[in-house]
């Protein structure tokens, strides 16, 4: 494990992660269709996970590791919801852009 | 056995205040008032099977622990000793007789068993008020007591100045009652204890207590009393409190209410004997009100009123003859007085009753032929009243003197004025009222007649009350010190040698009286003098009739700035602000508007402020 680390570099490790996370950031931000914007909060959740294992690796510790199966389990579980939030957006309007979601206007 | 007769006694006016508040209107008046007399006559006869079976020793019975801290310790119970015994008697015995007039006194009046239920809740509070074993349960029965007064002097209530003498007497007290409050918790943070007994042996036995400290209780405590009792200067109530029904004048504000204060003094003789200050205050604001208040009695034309006057004036001989260590002696004239006064009270009304509520001495005269059972009571009574040899008010009224004389010449000088002014105004009223012609309508001279025997007797058993009144405590021989004797802690008064001196004094008392009888007899019988028209009134009279204007002055002093403060308020200050208090929910409202449009619903917008915040976090925290 240290050999591909020392192969490599953990500031790639880190500058990959960041991208990743930007991605997912600008992402959610732009784009309009519901699922894309939950593909990009993956994206940011997985970029986090590779940080945590990294850093895991880098620091000899396993603790890091485990953080990241429960990321992953939780969002596995979230994905379920959600997903189930934006089929039924869909059966009632038809749509799932997120544009057109305007019920929380105070 | 002692519990439960105690509680009888205490509860079955309690009872009967029950009935008549809640089946009274159904039971119809003459059960109400069978049953309002029954219950405290209950209550009398308690009280007399007391006294005859009491023990030399005090009956001290503890219901329960009332308040508990620390070393604190407040019990709620009852003490019964002979100055209870001598109060229970008068009020039970005297309130039972006050009953029995008012049954005939209120039967026309429709809200009877409402005044039946407030006479027994009285009589229930004034109960509770003698028997307590502490300051507290005493403070209690002080309370309710002036609660059911404030409540029979407005029972009419809708004549608005009936109202207005009704909230006076309750707002005077209650600043007596600060006093008495204040007076209890000095007594309680010195000694933490309130009960009597305690009291007693602590003050009696210590040798380091803080004389100023205990000055300062005892002169709250007289504040109290001087509230309850109308002493200068907290006594205005007690004259507007005429404006009750003729009985609650003879019952609360004649023969046991006004004496409350008297009791608590006598009760806690042992603290006020410590502070010596004190009582020469006591003193003389009791003979300075004596002296004041009779000189307005002489004037006034109200029948009631010369007679409320006059009540203040003797209760300030009593607070004399306490000022001066002499508790017994003051005691001896509380009773001498309720019998006499009560019987002038309901002399008073029997008039009134008569007249159909004519108050006025001016539209009166000549009752005399109608009305001959009222005349010779009230004559009894007056005489009594006047010191004139040997009726009760003679023997409690020169004892005062006495005891007068022996402090302080001037003293004895203001008294004996004051007592000249008694028979002079007492006897002004008999002549107006029942001599001469009748001076008022015809139609009521047509419908003149003596009342009911349910008033008259009442009257008949209080005249000869009067009368022989005096016994319980003849010079030399006193049945009264003797029986009061344990509850003093020293003895001051110590039975005078009767000598020159006393008879000199006794002889001059009687000629005083004999004088000021001789001066009304003149004027208002020889010369038949009638007063004047209030408009015709000049002079020094004026001055008199019109109290000295001390209601004028408390109303410039004390009532206008507060009302004027309280205006300044209302206008001023209450007005700032409010403004700025709903300035503050306008500026909140408006932000809110503003802040709203922000929340269009679109989700992009709130990821896109989401993204800032948590950039703007990092940048603060790492850079």
């Amino acid at each position: 494990m240290n050999n591909i680390l020392n192969q490599i570099g953990i500031e790639n490790y880190i500058f990959l992660s960041v991208i990743l996370f930007c991605i997912g950031v600008f992402g959610v931000l732009y784009r309009r269709n519901a699922i894309i914007v939950f593909m990009s909060i993956e994206i940011m959740l997985n970029a986090v996970n590779l940080l945590f294992v990294a850093f895991s690796t880098y620091h000899q510790d396993a603790q890091g590791q485990i953080f990241v199966f429960f990321s992953m389990a939780v969002a596995a579980a979230e994905v379920a919801v959600g997903l189930a939030i934006l089929v039924s957006i869909f059966r009632n309007l038809g749509t799932i852009d997120v544009g057109n979601l305007k019920n929380l206007k105070g | 056995m002692d519990t439960s007769l105690v509680l009888v006694l205490l509860l079955a006016p309690f009872l009967g205040f029950l009935f008549n508040v809640f089946l009274g209107k159904k039971a119809g008046k003459s059960i109400v008032g069978i049953v309002g007399t029954l219950s405290v006559f209950v209550s009398f006869a308690m009280t007399l099977y007391l006294f005859g079976n009491a023990n030399q020793e005090p009956v001290v019975i503890n219901l329960f622990d009332w308040i508990s801290i620390q070393r604190f310790n407040v019990s709620f119970g009852f003490l019964i000793d002979h100055l209870s015994l001598i109060w229970l008697l008068f009020v039970t015995g005297i309130g039972s007789l006050i009953h029995l007039y008012s049954i005939s006194y209120m039967h026309d009046d429709e809200k009877m068993h409402s005044f039946f239920a407030y006479l027994n809740l009285f009589i229930f509070f004034m109960i509770t008020l003698v028997i307590g074993s502490n300051l507290l349960m005493m403070f209690i029965g002080w309370e309710g007591v002036g609660l059911c007064s404030y409540l029979l002097i407005g029972f009419w209530y809708k004549n608005q100045d009936f109202n207005d003498a009704a909230k006076k007497a309750f707002i005077m007290n209650r600043i007596g009652d600060l006093g008495f409050l204040i007076g209890i918790f000095i007594v309680g943070s010195l000694f933490n204890t309130l009960d009597f007994t305690s009291l007693k042996n602590i003050i009696t036995t210590a040798k380091d207590i803080n004389d100023f400290w205990i000055a300062l209780a005892a002169l709250a405590l007289f504040i109290g009393a001087a509230g309850k009792s109308a002493q200068i200067p907290l006594y205005t109530w007690l004259p507007d409190a005429m404006a009750g029904p003729t009985p609650v004048s003879a019952l609360i504000h004649a023969a046991t209410m006004v004496t409350a204060g008297i009791f608590m003094i006598t009760r806690l003789n042992f603290l006020f004997d410590m502070a010596p200050s004190v009582q020469n205050i006591i003193a003389i604001v009791g003979a300075v009100t004596a002296l004041v208040a009779a000189t307005i009695a002489l004037v006034q034309n109200d029948i009631k009123k010369v007679l409320a006057y006059s009540t203040v004036s003797q209760l300030g001989l009593m607070f004399l003859a306490l000022g001066l260590g002499a508790y017994e002696v003051a005691v001896f004239h509380v009773i001498t007085h309720a019998f006499f006064k009560a019987c002038l009270f309901l002399g008073s009304g029997s008039v009134i009753h008569g007249l159909h509520g004519e108050q006025d001495m001016r539209k009166m005269g000549g009752l005399k032929k109608a009305m001959p059972i009222t005349f010779i009571t009230m004559l009894i009574a007056a005489l009594a009243i006047s010191g004139i040899f040997p009726l009760a008010g003679f023997w409690s009224k020169d004892e005062i003197l006495m005891t007068a004389f022996h402090a302080n010449i001037a003293l004895w000088v203001i008294g004996s004025i004051a007592s000249i002014m008694t028979a002079f105004y007492m006897f002004r009223l008999i002549y107006l009222t029942f001599f001469n012609s009748f001076r008022g309508t015809e139609e009521q001279k047509n419908h003149l007649h003596e009342s009911p025997s349910l008033i008259t007797l009442p009257l008949i058993i209080l005249a000869i009350l009067s009368f022989f009144g005096g016994i319980i405590s003849l010079p030399g021989n006193s049945w009264l010190n003797k029986y009061l004797a344990p509850l003093f802690s020293k003895v001051v008064h110590e039975e005078h040698q009767f000598g020159n001196t006393e008879y000199m004094l006794m002889a001059i008392a009687t000629i005083g009286a004999i004088i000021g009888i001789g001066i009304a007899y003149k004027k208002y019988l020889k010369d038949n003098t009638i007063p004047s028209e209030d408009a015709e009134i000049t002079g020094v009279t004026k001055v008199l009739y019109n109290k000295y204007y001390v209601d004028e002055a408390y109303d410039a002093i004390f009532v206008k700035p507060v009302n004027v403060l309280s205006s300044f308020f209302r206008d001023s200050v209450e007005t700032t602000l409010s403004a700025l208090i709903f300035g503050l929910g306008k500026v909140t409202n408006e932000i809110a508007l503003q802040g709203k449009k922000i929340h269009n619903g679109s989700v992009g917008l709130y990821l896109f402020a989401f993204v800032l915040g948590v950039i703007a976090i990092i940048t603060y925290l790492f850079l």
